[in-house]
């Protein structure tokens, strides 16, 4: 857990340092599956957003009342339920987009995120803060989804947001829109994700290094910690 | 309350909550839902009988088949929801057809998972409006390269088995129209 436990905090950590997508990678299936575009992404982001949000706080309000051994059945029931709700307005105001994201919808039932931080911090925290990790989990998400999305649209499709922005003399890299094009993009993003973390640990243990030879020491100090919170 | 009792009451009694909210969120959807289907189809309806300005469901056939009437509500032809396997799944289509069936007056993909910016080419009107000069006795052929007879279609290179799906599902919907014809059905 962080050092503060400021609402800010708890919204901050799912935006990058627990970001569920480069960080935890959980929920890689709907990431891969539907990122073709970047409507699909944000529209993905969204509804994931609104069942985390709302069976967080359902579960750490009723976190109490329920017996340790059904605590799983019970979580998946509500989850279920506020999926069901998306589900079916969707379908009765977006039929365009619940067409386009098709089985996805239903299966976040079994999104690892979902169910994931219902058991690892709503259940385990107020329902303010379980609400704020809720927001910062699904903004970071959606994030997520944007960018593999906006990626692929681009590259696949030269296309974003459905205009046209690159000129026809760019070829549409036609793999970018199909399954082997999220697994390729995705995996550049975690090597990025994590290049850029491994860079900033390097700094800090320089940092230290540096810090202590001038205070000539020779162990190294406990405060040089990594990044890797528990999840 | 021993533990058992109290897990069986905590389960049931989320599950009711639940499932009574659900009840009430499908009563307030389902009117939208049915009635955004009900537009999806009758949009295809017209786009495949351009001319058409009224459409009435037939009753008392085991298929689902629509009549197309122009202004002054004479017959038109036919428009016939069709589907079948394509290359990665099922194709749904909307099928017109003139009311003697020797004649196709359209046809609209309204569903396809096929391969993107191969099989998903079936959608396109280069390739639907083939079918509108397509001689449909006895059966549609997908041909690829050229084409011979009237019969004949040209499939889309790089998607011959979606292109070919396309055609057999036509042929499957036509052999279905003309029996009910036989029948004396329509």
């Amino acid at each position: 857990m962080s050092k503060s436990n400021s609402p800010l905090n708890d919204f901050m950590n799912g935006i990058w340092k627990q970001n569920p997508i480069f960080k935890q990678v959980l929920g890689t299936c709907p990431t891969l599956a539907v990122t073709v575009s970047i409507v699909n992404g944000v529209a993905m982001g969204l509804a994931t957003t609104f069942v985390l949000l709302f069976s967080s706080l359902i579960i750490s309000m009723i976190k109490k009342l329920i017996p340790n051994q059904v605590r799983i059945a019970a979580y998946i029931v509500v989850i279920a339920t506020f999926v069901t709700i998306v589900d079916i307005v969707m379908k009765a105001q977006f039929p365009d987009l619940s067409k386009a994201l098709g089985p996805f919808i239903p299966l976040i039932v079994v999104n690892c995120i979902i169910l994931g931080r219902a058991e690892a911090f709503a259940s385990k925290n107020t329902v303010v803060r379980s609400g704020f990790d809720a927001l910062g989990m699904g903004a970071g998400f959606t994030l997520a989804l944007i960018v593999i999305g906006s990626i692929r649209e681009i590259l696949g499709s030269n296309k974003l947001f459905g205009f046209v922005v690159l000129p026809d003399t760019v070829e549409p890299m036609l793999i970018f829109i199909l399954p082997a094009g999220a697994f390729l993009t995705l995996g550049i993003l975690f090597g990025i994700a994590n290049n850029y973390e491994q860079k900033k640990k390097d700094k800090e243990i320089q940092k230290a290094i540096t810090a202590e030879r001038s205070t000539k020491l020779v162990t190294a100090p406990a405060s040089v910690q990594t990044e890797t919170e528990e999840a | 309350m021993n533990n058992v009792t109290k897990m069986l009451v905590t389960l049931v009694v989320i599950g009711a909550i639940s499932g009574g909210l659900l009840a009430k969120i499908f009563e307030w959807a389902d009117p939208q839902i049915k009635a955004n289907a009900q537009r999806e189809t009758e949009r295809a309806i017209f786009v495949v009988h351009p001319e058409g300005k009224k459409q009435e469901k037939l009753t008392g056939i085991p298929d689902e088949l629509y009549k197309v009437m122009d202004d002054k509500g004479n017959l038109i032809g036919y428009a016939m929801p069709v589907k079948g396997n394509g290359f990665q799944g099922v194709i749904k289509m909307m099928m017109g057809v003139s009311p003697d069936l020797k004649k196709i007056t359209g046809l609209t993909v309204l569903d396809q998972v096929e391969t993107p910016g191969l099989g998903s080419e079936i959608t396109k009107e280069s390739f639907t409006d083939q079918f509108k000069k397509v001689d449909p006795t006895p059966a549609i052929v997908g041909k690829k390269g050229a084409t011979e007879t009237p019969n004949d279609i040209l499939t889309i290179t790089g998607a011959t088995i979606s292109s070919k799906a396309v055609v057999k599902i036509m042929n499957l919907g036509l052999d279905e129209l003309r029996k009910l014809k036989k029948e004396g059905k329509i």
